[in-house]
C-alpha cells in the first residue's frame, strides 16, 4: 500500500497568485460548433457530456457556427449590443459615482454583460427570475428605466425601494425581477417554489433560478435541485461561474467535481455548459432551457463560463489576490468586442458606427443620471422619509411598531 | 356543536381553507399520503389532491423556501416543519428572506406563509422533539408568531394565519394535541372531547391575531402564560387557592399589551410562565413591558417561571418542565414579597 501513515489535509490553490503570469492553459475551450444541439426531450442520461463541455457559437473569425447559431436576427444582435453596451456604460458611471461619495457601495458586471442581457432575450413577459446582484442586464435589456435603478442606488426620494435596500437590490414584478436578497443562494430554492406554483396553477411562466459559482456551496442550492429534480419544476437554474467569488478562487467551492455544471448531473438534470462571454450561445441555451421548462420537461442546469474582470464591489480590491492582467488572459475574450466583431464580419456594424454608439449611450446615461440626482443622492438632495422607515414591515402597522414610530417623533 | 382533538381543529381549518381558496397548498414531510406524523394533514390529498397536499424532501430550508417562492407567485401555502426542533435548517429563510420580503421589496412581493410546527415538552421527545424556541421568532421584525392552547383557538388562529398578509410561525403545543394537559404527568388528561374548549365549529370562523383571552379570573396575582402553560398556571391556582388571574396570549407577536397591562394594573402582582430556558425567554420581554406599563401599580417584582438554561433533558424531564409546585411557589412568593 503506497502512502499508508500521517493524513494529509488538502487545500485547493488557484493557478496563480499576484506577481505570478496569468496562466488558464487548465481552462480547455472546444472549438466554437462543435457542441451538437439535442432535442428538447432528449433523455439527460444521453447529454452528460456536456455537463464537461463548452457550447460556443462565435469563433475567433467573428463567425456564428454550429447547431446553437441563427437564432436571432441582425436587428435583435444590434438591439443586444446595444443593451450589453448601456450596462457597462452605465457601470462605469454608478462606480464613479460611488466613488464620488453619492452612494454607499455599488457591484459592476464588466465581463459578464452577455450572461444576463442575453437571457433575458429567451424569456417571455410573465416568466420570473430570482436574481443575484449581478444580473442588472436583465432589467437593462427588459427596458426598466435607468433612472429609476439610479434611484435606488442613490436611496434618493424618488428610489421605489423607500431607502430600505443596498444599492442594486433592484425589485422589480412588472420586469419580472424578484427582490434582490443580498444573502446568498436563498433565492434559488425560491425561484423553484414560483415555478412549483406555476405548474400547480397550470400556468404556463416559467422561473428562473440565478447563483454565483462560491454559493453553490450552500445547502439552499443543493436544496434546490432536489425540489426541481422531484417535482420537475419549470424553471431554469444558472450558474455564473466568474472564477471568483470576493477573494476565493472557484475551485474552493467546486471541490473535485471538475464542473459545476456536474453538480446537476446526481439529480438527473440535464446540466449544460456554456461560454458566458458568447452572447449568441447564452441567448441559444437558455432558449433551450426556457423550451424545455415550458414544455413540462422540468428543469435545466446551465453554467455560464465567464470572468469577473472588475472588481467583486466597491468595497474589493482584487489586486491583492489574483495577477492584475489575468482578466486579459481570459481565453474566452470581452463578451462586447465579440459580438461587436460579429457583427461587423456580417456587415451591419462598423468602427465608426460603434464608436458613435458608445458616445450616444453615454449620453443617455448621463443624462438619466443627471434625472436621478435630481431627486438626491444618499448624502445629499431628497431622500426618503424617516416615516417610510417604518412602513411597509407589515401590511398593518401592529400596535408596537406605531408606538415606537412615535418616540422616534414621526 | 362538534368536539374535536386539537389535531382535529388544525386539520377542519386547513380543510376549510383548502376548500374556500385554490391558493392554499400544504405540504412538508410526510404530509401527503400518510397525513404527517402527528396526522394533522391526514386525508387532505385524497380529498385535494396531490398539488395541493403533497410530500416533501427532508429539507426544511427547501420546504420554507420553495413556499416563499409560491407566495412570491401568489399562492398560500402552509407548510409543515414535522418538529420545531427542526426548523434551525429553515431559520434563515424565514428570518432573511421570508419576514423581510414586503419590507425590502416595498411592497412590491409580500409573503403569506405559514409554517406550523409542534412545540414544547412533555412526551419524553429529548432534547430533539421538546423545544419551544418561540423567542428566535419574535425577535424578528416582520414576522407573527402564534401558540395557541386549544381546540377553538387552534382553528380560528389557524385560518386567521392562513388569511394574513404575512408570513406566521405557527407553534403547536403537541402536549396538548389529545387535551388540556396541566403538567401533572402522572394523571390521566382530560379528554378535549370533555372540555368546553374542545368545542369547535364547523365551517368558517377566525379569531383576530395579537388579541389575549383572560382564562381565569382574579384579583391576587396576574399569570402570563401561553401553549400548555395556560393549564399548569391554572393548576397552580387551583392547587394553592391563589386568586390569580390568568392570561393565555395566543398571539405573541403582535402581542395584547392591553389585556395585559389592565389586569396587572387591578392585580398589582405579576408572574410569567413559559416552557422555553429562561434566558432571553420571551419572558424577558414580558417582564420589561409590564415594568415599563405598570411600574407605579406593581407591588412586588415580577417573577419568571421558565425552563431551566440547559438542553431539553429525556430521563428528567419532570425535573425541566415548569409544572404546577413552580409555578404555585412563584405565586406564592409574588404574593409574599
Amino acid at each position: 500500500m503506497a502512502d499508508a501513515g500521517m493524513l494529509r489535509f488538502h487545500v485547493p490553490e488557484p493557478e496563480v497568485r499576484p506577481g505570478g503570469t496569468p496562466d488558464f492553459s487548465n481552462v480547455t475551450i472546444p472549438k466554437a460548433g462543435s457542441v451538437p444541439r439535442p432535442e428538447i426531450d432528449v433523455d439527460p442520461r444521453t447529454i452528460r457530456d456536456m455537463a464537461f463541455s463548452i457550447i460556443r457559437v462565435l469563433n475567433r473569425a467573428g463567425e456564428a457556427v454550429g447547431a446553437w447559431s441563427g437564432l436571432l436576427s441582425d436587428q435583435e444582435l444590434l438591439e443586444g449590443l446595444r443593451h450589453m453596451m448601456t450596462l457597462r456604460t452605465f457601470d462605469a458611471r454608478m462606480q464613479m459615482a460611488q466613488r464620488q461619495g453619492k452612494t454607499s457601495f455599488y457591484m459592476q458586471h464588466l465581463g459578464e454583460e452577455a450572461v444576463s442581457c442575453a437571457f433575458r432575450r429567451a424569456l417571455q413577459p410573465g416568466d420570473m427570475n430570482f436574481p443575484t446582484y449581478r444580473q442588472a442586464g436583465l432589467l437593462i435589456a427588459d427596458g426598466y428605466p435607468m433612472v429609476t435603478m439610479m434611484n435606488q442606488i442613490y436611496s434618493n426620494e424618488a428610489d421605489p425601494l423607500k431607502g430600505r435596500q443596498l444599492p442594486v437590490m433592484y425589485s422589480s414584478k412588472e420586469h419580472g425581477f424578484f427582490s434582490i436578497s443580498g444573502n446568498l443562494a436563498t433565492q434559488y430554492i425560491q425561484a423553484v417554489g414560483w415555478a412549483m406554483a406555476s405548474a400547480i396553477s397550470n400556468d404556463s411562466r416559467i422561473a428562473a433560478a440565478w447563483i454565483g459559482d462560491g454559493s453553490t456551496a450552500e445547502s439552499d442550492f443543493h436544496a434546490a435541485l432536489v425540489f426541481a429534480s422531484t417535482y420537475k419544476a419549470p424553471v431554469v437554474l444558472n450558474v455564473v461561474n466568474n472564477q471568483w467569488a470576493i477573494s476565493t478562487f472557484q475551485g474552493i467551492a467546486r471541490g473535485g467535481s471538475g464542473t459545476f455544471a456536474a453538480r446537476g448531473l446526481g439529480f438527473g438534470i440535464p446540466s449544460l455548459r456554456v461560454d458566458g462571454n458568447d452572447y449568441l450561445a447564452v441567448h441559444a441555451v437558455a432558449k433551450w432551457a426556457a423550451e424545455r421548462a415550458r414544455a413540462n420537461f422540468g428543469p435545466t442546469l446551465v453554467e455560464y463560463v465567464t470572468y469577473r474582470a472588475g472588481a467583486h464591489s466597491t468595497s474589493d480590491d482584487p489586486s491583492a489576490y489574483r495577477p492584475k492582467a489575468e482578466s486579459d488572459a481570459w481565453p474566452l475574450g470581452d463578451p462586447v468586442i465579440r459580438l461587436k466583431n460579429h457583427l461587423i464580419h456580417k456587415g451591419v456594424w462598423s468602427e465608426d458606427r460603434h464608436t458613435q454608439a458608445e458616445a450616444e449611450i453615454l449620453e443617455t446615461v448621463i443624462a438619466a443620471q443627471k434625472e436621478a440626482e435630481g431627486h438626491g443622492t444618499l448624502h445629499a438632495g431628497g431622500k426618503p422619509s424617516t416615516r417610510d422607515m417604518f412602513e411597509g414591515v407589515y401590511a398593518e402597522m401592529p400596535p408596537h411598531l406605531r408606538r415606537q414610530r412615535q418616540q422616534a417623533g414621526v | 356543536m362538534p368536539r374535536r382533538t386539537m389535531i382535529e381543529a388544525i386539520r377542519d381549518a386547513m380543510d376549510v381553507s383548502m376548500g374556500r381558496d385554490s391558493k392554499v397548498i400544504v405540504y412538508g414531510e410526510d404530509v401527503g399520503f400518510f397525513g404527517g406524523v402527528f396526522r394533522a394533514t391526514q386525508g387532505l390529498q385524497a380529498k385535494y389532491g396531490k398539488s395541493r397536499c403533497f410530500d416533501a424532501p427532508i429539507s426544511e430550508s427547501g420546504i420554507v423556501g420553495s413556499a416563499i417562492g409560491m407566495a412570491a407567485y401568489g399562492l398560500r401555502p402552509c407548510v409543515e416543519v414535522q418538529f420545531a426542533d427542526y426548523v434551525y435548517p429553515a431559520y434563515d429563510q424565514i428570518v432573511s428572506e421570508a419576514a423581510r420580503l414586503r419590507y425590502r421589496s416595498n411592497g412590491d412581493f409580500t409573503c403569506p406563509i405559514v409554517v406550523r410546527m409542534p412545540t414544547g415538552g412533555g412526551i419524553f421527545g429529548g432534547q430533539t422533539h421538546s423545544q419551544s424556541p418561540e423567542a428566535l421568532f419574535t425577535h424578528v421584525s416582520g414576522l407573527k408568531v402564534i401558540v395557541p392552547s386549544n381546540p377553538h383557538d387552534a382553528k380560528g388562529l389557524l385560518i386567521a394565519a392562513i388569511e394574513d398578509p404575512d408570513p406566521v410561525i405557527f407553534l403547536e403545543p403537541k402536549r396538548l394535541y389529545n387535551g388540556p394537559f396541566d403538567g401533572h404527568h402522572d394523571k390521566p388528561v382530560t379528554p378535549w372531547s370533555k372540555h368546553e374548549l374542545g368545542e369547535v365549529a364547523d365551517g368558517h370562523y377566525t379569531i383576530p391575531l395579537g388579541k389575549a383571552a383572560i382564562r381565569r379570573q382574579g384579583s391576587a396575582v396576574t399569570v402570563l402564560a401561553y401553549g400548555t402553560m395556560v393549564y399548569v398556571a391554572q393548576a397552580a391556582a387551583e392547587e394553592t387557592g391563589i386568586d390569580a388571574e390568568v392570561i393565555d396570549l395566543r398571539t405573541l407577536l403582535p402581542l395584547d399589551l392591553d389585556t395585559i397591562v389592565s389586569s396587572v394594573k387591578k392585580t398589582g402582582r405579576c408572574v410569567v410562565v413559559h416552557e422555553a430556558t429562561l434566558t432571553s425567554g420571551f419572558g424577558a420581554e414580558l417582564v420589561s413591558l409590564v415594568q415599563e406599563n405598570c411600574f407605579y401599580h406593581l407591588e412586588a417584582p415580577v417573577a419568571r417561571v421558565a425552563g431551566w438554561d440547559t438542553p431539553y433533558p429525556h430521563a428528567q424531564e419532570w425535573d425541566y418542565f415548569p409544572g404546577p409546585a413552580r409555578v404555585g411557589r412563584a405565586l406564592f412568593e409574588t404574593l409574599e414579597a
